[in-house]
């Protein structure tokens, strides 16, 4: 069995997103990019599966412009096999993703597929369940537990009121929820060994999908900012504040 | 033009998270119908039909629609859709699921998470854990859209008297089914809906010392919340979770108790009317949003503050 991972490149999630002076966009020049952190949770998840003996290849798959074979190379250091770069520059928003994901995984048939819930740039936490529904395969989104079966996989998932399992039938799109797994450091010499792991490159045209955007951005501004309030004593002072100054409680 | 709103609920229950969404709805104006898919569900469809707004209540009523399994509810919206304009769900575990599958197959790219209406095709939404607020307008024939409860008042829940029509069920896609539920039991308010949240943090140490955080809880009739390395560190389950990849809060009163305030955690509760932060870093971001601060240790802050409420 095959699984496909897909991986997006982001700004590190550890830098503070600057909204540019022109409210065109963020700042993304010069500052440090990573892996989508949900997608980390993939990769290792489909890597694990490897290592369990039940899957036989891990195929990583971007979409972007060249710099996101960074990206790809990443999830090759962790673990997987093999790499799909689908080349573009165009702006790719979660349907096209999705539609160029689809006719990816039509090529290559793998049994399972496996995106992070969100992507923390555009936070639309969208692309696994609509890739699941071209397929028309079954969708077990938000999952801290996969457990692969004969035909089927057993999903635990994180939903509003605590936790679910569903039973769904293979082939599936699962999407990644935090507490599925800690993702592994790649070791030096993996990642030295990444660099002879094959990436495949392709085009939106070579896959036959439009990928034009949809929407359009018509800025972006800053939230408002909270002011900083003050330093209270003691809880008689907090408590007293909460009930007579913000009425509160 | 005509507004389709997919209800949540569960199947005894309409959530207030559903209010909210017809607020939204409401700000697009146009007829609003409301989905009420489930199993054993009339009482839903009778409560839906009394919100203020809405001129019909759609009702699936089978046990296809009873876990509101994604591949099912996906399905019937796309069958409904021709009729509307919009179709809008809360950005809910349950519409994050099921909105974007319906969306792919209507072949439109849905907007999430929206906070503002700005015009029919033209709306607002949080992006970069809220570090940016995009306006985006959409060139879709058909608007696909999950709402940011917390951005809109709720919609007054009696004074409607919608007609309520029973519809026939898209059938079950038979690819996933439903196993179990570890649903937490709590007497508390629900987080996404209380008017106060106690939340704990790393700080906290332990699970056991959560109990400290449900004491107060309880004097205030709040909800308890938690920031994400709380719950990665098994300290409370993980639907505690407030933060960019949890819960989106935004109650009265927040009161932060030994969490530092990650930007990912502030952007889940920074629209909270007041926050109060305790922690015994007097650096801690938190502070920074905080409107009152308290530089302590909580384990003799917190028990303090029982005893003052206690009075």
């Amino acid at each position: 069995m095959k699984v496909l991972v897909a991986v997006k490149r982001v700004i590190d999630p550890n830098v503070k997103v600057r909204v540019k002076a022109d409210g065109s966009g963020v700042e993304t020049a010069n500052v440090k990019m990573a892996m989508n952190p949900f997608d980390e949770i993939g990769v290792e998840e489909a890597i694990r599966m490897k290592e369990a003996g039940t899957v036989e290849e891990v195929i990583a798959v971007s979409i972007g412009a060249q710099q996101v074979q960074e990206t790809i190379r990443t999830a090759l250091a962790m673990g997987a096999d093999r790499g799909i770069h689908v080349n573009t520059d165009v702006d790719i928003q979660p349907l096209a993703a999705a539609k160029l994901l689809k006719a990816v995984i039509e090529k290559e048939q793998p049994q399972v597929v496996i995106l992070g819930k969100q992507a923390v740039d555009d936070d639309a936490g969208q692309t696994g369940q609509m890739l699941a529904g071209l397929l028309g395969w079954s969708q077990a989104t938000f999952a801290s537990k996969i457990v692969l079966g004969d035909g089927d996989a057993e999903v635990t998932r994180e939903i509003d009121g605590g936790l679910e399992a569903i039973k769904v039938k293979l082939p599936m799109v699962a999407t990644t929820d935090l507490r599925l797994n800690e993702p592994r450091y790649a070791s030096l010499p993996n990642i030295m060994k990444a660099k002879k792991k094959p990436i495949e490159e392709m085009s939106p045209a070579d896959l036959g999908v439009d990928p034009a955007p949809r929407l359009t951005l018509v800025k972006v501004a800053e939230p408002p900012k909270r002011k900083a309030g003050i330093k209270v004593e003691t809880v008689a002072e907090l408590v007293d504040k909460l009930k007579n100054e913000a009425k509160v409680i | 033009m005509s507004i389709l709103v997919l209800a949540e609920h569960d199947n005894a229950d309409l959530k207030p998270s559903t209010l909210n969404t017809v607020t939204a709805a409401k700000a697009i104006g146009g007829d609003i119908h409301l989905l009420v898919a489930g199993e054993g569900c009339g009482g839903v469809a009778d409560a839906a039909a009394k919100i203020d707004g809405v001129s019909k209540v759609l009702v699936a009523d089978a046990p296809e629609y009873g876990h509101q399994i994604a591949e099912n509810t996906a399905n019937l919206l796309v069958g409904l859709a021709d009729g509307y304009s919009h179709i809008l769900a809360p950005h809910s575990t349950s519409g994050k699921n099921i909105m974007p599958r319906a969306a792919a197959l209507l072949d439109l790219q849905q907007i999430s998470d929206i906070t503002a209406v700005v015009s029919e095709d033209t709306f607002e939404r949080p992006i970069y854990a809220g570090n940016g607020i995009a306006t985006v307008q959409s060139s879709d024939a058909r608007k696909m859209l999950t709402v940011r409860t917390t951005a809109f008042e709720p919609a007054s829940g009696e004074g409607g008297s919608a007609a309520i029509d029973k519809i026939a069920s898209a059938g079950d896609a038979g690819l996933s089914s439903f196993l179990r539920a570890e649903v937490s039991s709590s007497e508390r308010p629900e987080l996404i809906s209380a008017k106060i949240i106690v939340s704990g943090g790393r700080g906290m140490q332990s699970g056991e010392n959560f109990a400290m955080l449900e004491r107060v809880a309880d004097k205030l009739g709040a909800a308890v919340g938690a920031s994400r390395a709380a719950v990665d560190a098994g300290f409370v389950p993980n639907d505690y979770q407030v933060g960019q990849t949890g819960k989106i809060v935004a109650p009265d009163l927040y009161i932060a108790v030994g969490l530092s305030g990650a930007i990912q955690h502030l952007a889940g509760m920074k629209d909270s009317k007041v926050i109060v932060a305790i922690n015994k870093d007097e650096e801690a971001p938190i502070f920074q949003v905080a409107d009152y601060g308290i530089v302590g240790d909580l384990f003799d802050v917190i028990p303090a503050l029982e005893a003052e409420l206690n009075k």
